[in-house]
């Protein structure tokens, strides 16, 4: 049954790991700034979408859009 | 013979403009294709060039993210950027420099979708001296880092300025650094509490359910000496802003909600380190730290803020940071705090009057609506007074300061000791005024309890004395408050009633005198009531929509919105001069629009309201009468708020309008008229005086003094992103109407509070109940905190979100 220590000691020490994490990610401003990372993270990989833009012939877009 | 004219023009106009033409770029409305790349139409030159530097340098992406995501350069102005030269202004600006690179936080308040993040975070593809650069969306700031070798401060914002994202430049205090460390604090707290809460909880199973306590009786000990250990980041770290607070509150004599709190923490945490050192107990250590880590929740949700927008701005935030003077003709730009008086200043286009002065040369035409609300500008001729404030539009004037930039009419009301008085001390919240009461009652009966105790068995009267004031730890009452409030204030957000935190909710509950401004306030800012006199052919409307199309004069703009479904027509000619009118020919057409001297030959009386003449080939074809139009709504909203508050009117202007008014108000002694901002602040304050609990209503920053004194002041904004004076609350002037219910509501919130105080005192009177008996085992308080704080927290927010659902707030 004493191996019940091992096991908590153990459990304790990937509890740290997960709270140590946490915290590296607070102080390096990830709660900072909630919205815009996740709009950030639709823009595709920009030079390959460039290069596709740039070999698109011109895509003339004059449809009325209500700006956000 | 003209009408047949103008009848074939108009068929021709509808046949070209069976489908509208929208801007590529920004997506307004285009008059024709004329303005174009390719395909690509533009509505003006300026977008046109924002595409080019975007396409030169392969950056059109912009336009796929978003349709249309730009920003019309139609009324574009170039500033004048002299003063980013200036070595000590730019050091105030520039967050950090090394000498070589340089840290540069910017701005941008028009940031509005993600076309624009992604270019903003691409600007090194336009500047090769920008290292990275870095949006923040919602406090719609951007964060660059440049090298000082390849390129400068200017240069940015100039590049900045010709996309069409102009950086806001004040020397506002950096007061959001603080505010920023604040907020991780709370996170780190919260996430070291709720590390030790799960753990402590898991390690106090076998004791909440007697496993293997008798197989292995060392392990009860080893886990409640590890509980001790968990639980000493809690107590020491997590949970020292009660304790501050609440000697805080001591020290000005005030038993404020955190003191009943602070007490329980300590107690919870000195019993339980005795019990299990000394005495072979469990404690009560997870009970301690889930306490701490559901009150720190609370805390946060609490903490819930509009980080776009800014409720402590004063006229420094919006007034410039330099001045041009000129010293023997000599141009050279101070700082605007160096100004003195007895200086020549020059004042461009758009710029703002700094200090009080007296116009030397040039013609004024002056826009106050910063100032007053009012967004006609006021034509000033030399030799006449100007107020600091207003905002120069046409071409530049030259000035002599004669009063200091502090001591100006409008910015001397900051001197007041208003602005200089603690914050802190007008608000008393509902919970800190009970919490005096309990705290004394829950140590009577700690006290009575242990001295009945006392004579029979001391053990159990310690017991029963430290039961007490651990239960009595008024965790579901503290909750209550945030919870409820946090989710009033998320309801007002979503109405678009933005709170600076949530104690102003519970001073909106308790007001009972009501104070509006007029212009700007309760009458409508950019659209006006328009009336034309005369006779118009469908023509002759395209002709002048089409004319007031380019000017961005608020008369041209409520003329250009007055025309709903008319066509616009290319201009050949356009001329605007400032204070008289424009000009402009179409299809050899020579149209006049302005002033009576400029574009009429009729003589006739003037009546309200201002005049805009209009005429076509030199014929009077008539006149628009623009006259300020009242909020939707606002005969509703006084009528509905008359019942229940006594209401008054302070406006700066004179009293042309009161009789139009006096429909609206019944009681025509409250209707104050020519008010400087000083005479609003002291009525707010007399009032006061009287015992009342003031809500000021109000925009510009001549009411600043008034929206500071009041016990809550709500500024009414058009767009919540442009300026507002420091206020309480910022509402959206598209739920002007719903003004009475945000009051109503804010008063049931008031209600919810109590009653969920009420339900967290039985509470505290079944823990009490063990307690006193001397009978509290730990798992009876792991069970009956966690119940209480929950139920609590879901009882209010069903109730409110309830009552929301019944207002229609949701």
């Amino acid at each position: 049954m004493s191996v019940v220590f091992v096991l908590i000691g153990a459990s304790l020490l990937v509890a740290v790991g997960f709270l140590a994490a946490y915290l590296w990610a607070v102080k390096s401003g990830q709660f900072d700034d909630k919205h815009t990372p996740s709009i950030r993270i639709l823009f595709e990989n920009n030079k390959k979408s460039q290069n596709e833009e740039s070999k698109k012939p011109n895509t003339g877009n004059t449809q009325p859009n209500e700006k956000k | 013979m003209e009408r047949t004219e103008h009848n074939q023009n108009s068929e021709i106009l509808e046949q070209q403009s069976g489908t509208r033409i929208f801007c590529y770029h920004c997506g307004d409305e285009c008059p024709d294709d004329s303005i174009h790349i390719n395909e690509k139409i533009f509505c003006c030159n300026g977008c046109k060039t924002v595409y080019e530097i975007l396409h030169q340098h392969d950056l059109c992406n912009y336009y796929d993210i978003d349709n249309s995501p730009g920003i019309t350069k139609k009324y574009d102005v170039k500033r004048n950027l002299d003063f980013l030269d200036d070595p000590d202004l730019k050091q105030k600006l520039i967050d950090f420099s090394d000498g070589k690179t340089s840290k540069v936080t910017l701005t941008i308040p028009q940031m509005h979708c993600s076309s624009c993040i992604w270019i903003l975070e691409n600007l090194y593809k336009l500047n090769d001296g920008i290292i990275s650069s870095q949006v923040n969306f919602l406090q719609k700031k951007l964060f660059i880092n440049y090298s000082e070798e390849r390129t400068n401060l200017r240069q940015i914002v100039e590049l900045l300025d010709s996309i069409g994202y102009e950086p806001l430049l004040n020397l506002e205090e950096k007061k959001e650094e603080k505010a920023k460390a604040e907020n991780r604090n709370l996170y780190y707290k919260i996430g070291i509490a709720g590390f030790c809460f799960g753990n402590i909880m898991l390690l106090s199973f076998p004791e909440y359910l007697s496993i293997g306590t008798e197989e292995l009786p060392e392990m009860k000990r080893i886990f409640a000496y590890i509980n001790i250990l968990l639980s000493l980041p809690v107590f020491f770290y997590s949970s020292t802003e009660y304790f501050s607070s609440a000697w805080k509150g001591l020290k000005k004599k005030i038993v404020n909600i955190d003191v009943p709190i602070a007490l329980g923490i300590l107690v919870l945490f000195l019993r339980s380190v005795i019990d299990i050192l000394f005495l072979n107990g469990a404690g009560y250590l997870d009970s301690l730290s889930g306490l701490v880590f559901f009150l720190l929740i609370g805390k946060l949700f609490q903490n819930k803020t509009y980080e776009t927008l800014n409720f402590e701005r004063n006229y420094k935030s919006y007034f410039p940071i330099s001045v041009t003077i000129r010293k023997e003709n000599v141009e050279t730009t101070i700082p605007v705090e160096k100004l003195e008086v007895g200086k020549r200043i020059i004042v461009r286009n758009n710029e703002i009057i700094p200090a009080d002065s007296i116009l030397i040369k040039g013609k004024a035409n002056i826009d106050y609506s910063f100032v007053t609300g009012e967004s006609k500008p006021i034509t000033k001729f030399t030799g006449e007074m100007i107020y600091a404030g207003g905002r120069q539009v046409g071409e530049a004037i030259e000035l002599e300061t004669i009063k200091e930039v502090s001591q100006s009419y409008l910015t001397q009301l900051w001197n007041s000791k208003t602005f200089h008085k603690e914050e802190e001390s007008k608000i008393v919240s509902l919970a800190n005024s009970i919490s005096k009461h309990f705290t004394f009652i829950v140590l009577l009966i700690a006290i009575a309890g242990t001295v009945y105790w006392l004579f029979s068995d001391v053990t159990l009267a310690f017991n029963a004395f430290t039961a007490v004031l651990i239960v009595a730890c008024p965790c579901a009452l503290a909750l209550s408050t945030p919870f409820t409030l946090g989710n009033t204030l998320r309801i007002f957000g979503r109405n678009k009633f933005y709170l600076k935190n949530t104690n102003v909710i519970e001073q909106l509950a308790s007001v009972d005198h009501i104070v509006f401004d007029k212009t700007g306030t309760i009458t409508e800012n950019n659209s006006a009531e328009v009336k034309f006199v005369g006779q118009l052919s469908q023509y002759e409307k395209s002709l002048i929509k089409s004319s007031v199309r380019n000017s961005s004069h608020p008369l041209s703009r409520s003329i250009y919105n007055f025309f709903d479904n008319t066509d616009l027509i290319p201009i050949e000619l356009f001329n605007e001069i400032s204070g008289e009118g424009i000009e402009a020919i179409i299809n050899g057409h020579k149209i006049k629009i302005g002033s009576r001297y400029f574009a009429s030959t009729s003589q006739m009386a003037n009546d309200n309201g201002t005049r805009v003449y209009i005429s076509i080939d030199n014929n009077d074809t008539g006149y628009f009468i623009i006259s300020n139009k009242y909020r939707d709504g606002l005969k509703e909203i006084i009528s509905r708020l008359e019942k229940e508050y006594e209401l008054s009117l302070l406006s700066g202007d004179n009293d042309s309008e009161r009789e139009k008014l006096r429909d609206f108000f019944a009681d025509d002694k409250e209707l104050h008229f020519k008010q400087s901002p000083h005479e609003k602040l002291d009525y707010i304050n007399n009032l006061q005086k009287n015992g009342k609990k003031v809500l000021m209503i109000g925009d510009g920053l001549n009411d600043a003094g008034a929206l500071k004194q009041s016990d809550v002041g709500i500024s009414i904004s058009d767009n919540i992103n442009n300026f507002s004076p420091a206020c309480d609350g910022i509402l959206d002037a598209n739920s002007f109407n719903k003004l009475a219910d945000f009051i109503h509501f804010s008063r049931k919130s008031k209600k919810v509070i109590i009653a969920s105080f009420v339900l967290s005192f039985i509470y505290n009177i079944i823990g009490l109940a063990f307690a006193v008996s001397g009978s509290l085992s730990p798992i009876v308080a792991a069970i009956l905190m966690p119940i209480s704080s929950i139920s609590v927290v879901v009882f209010t927010t069903f109730s409110v979100n309830f009552i929301a659902r019944k207002e229609r707030f949701i």
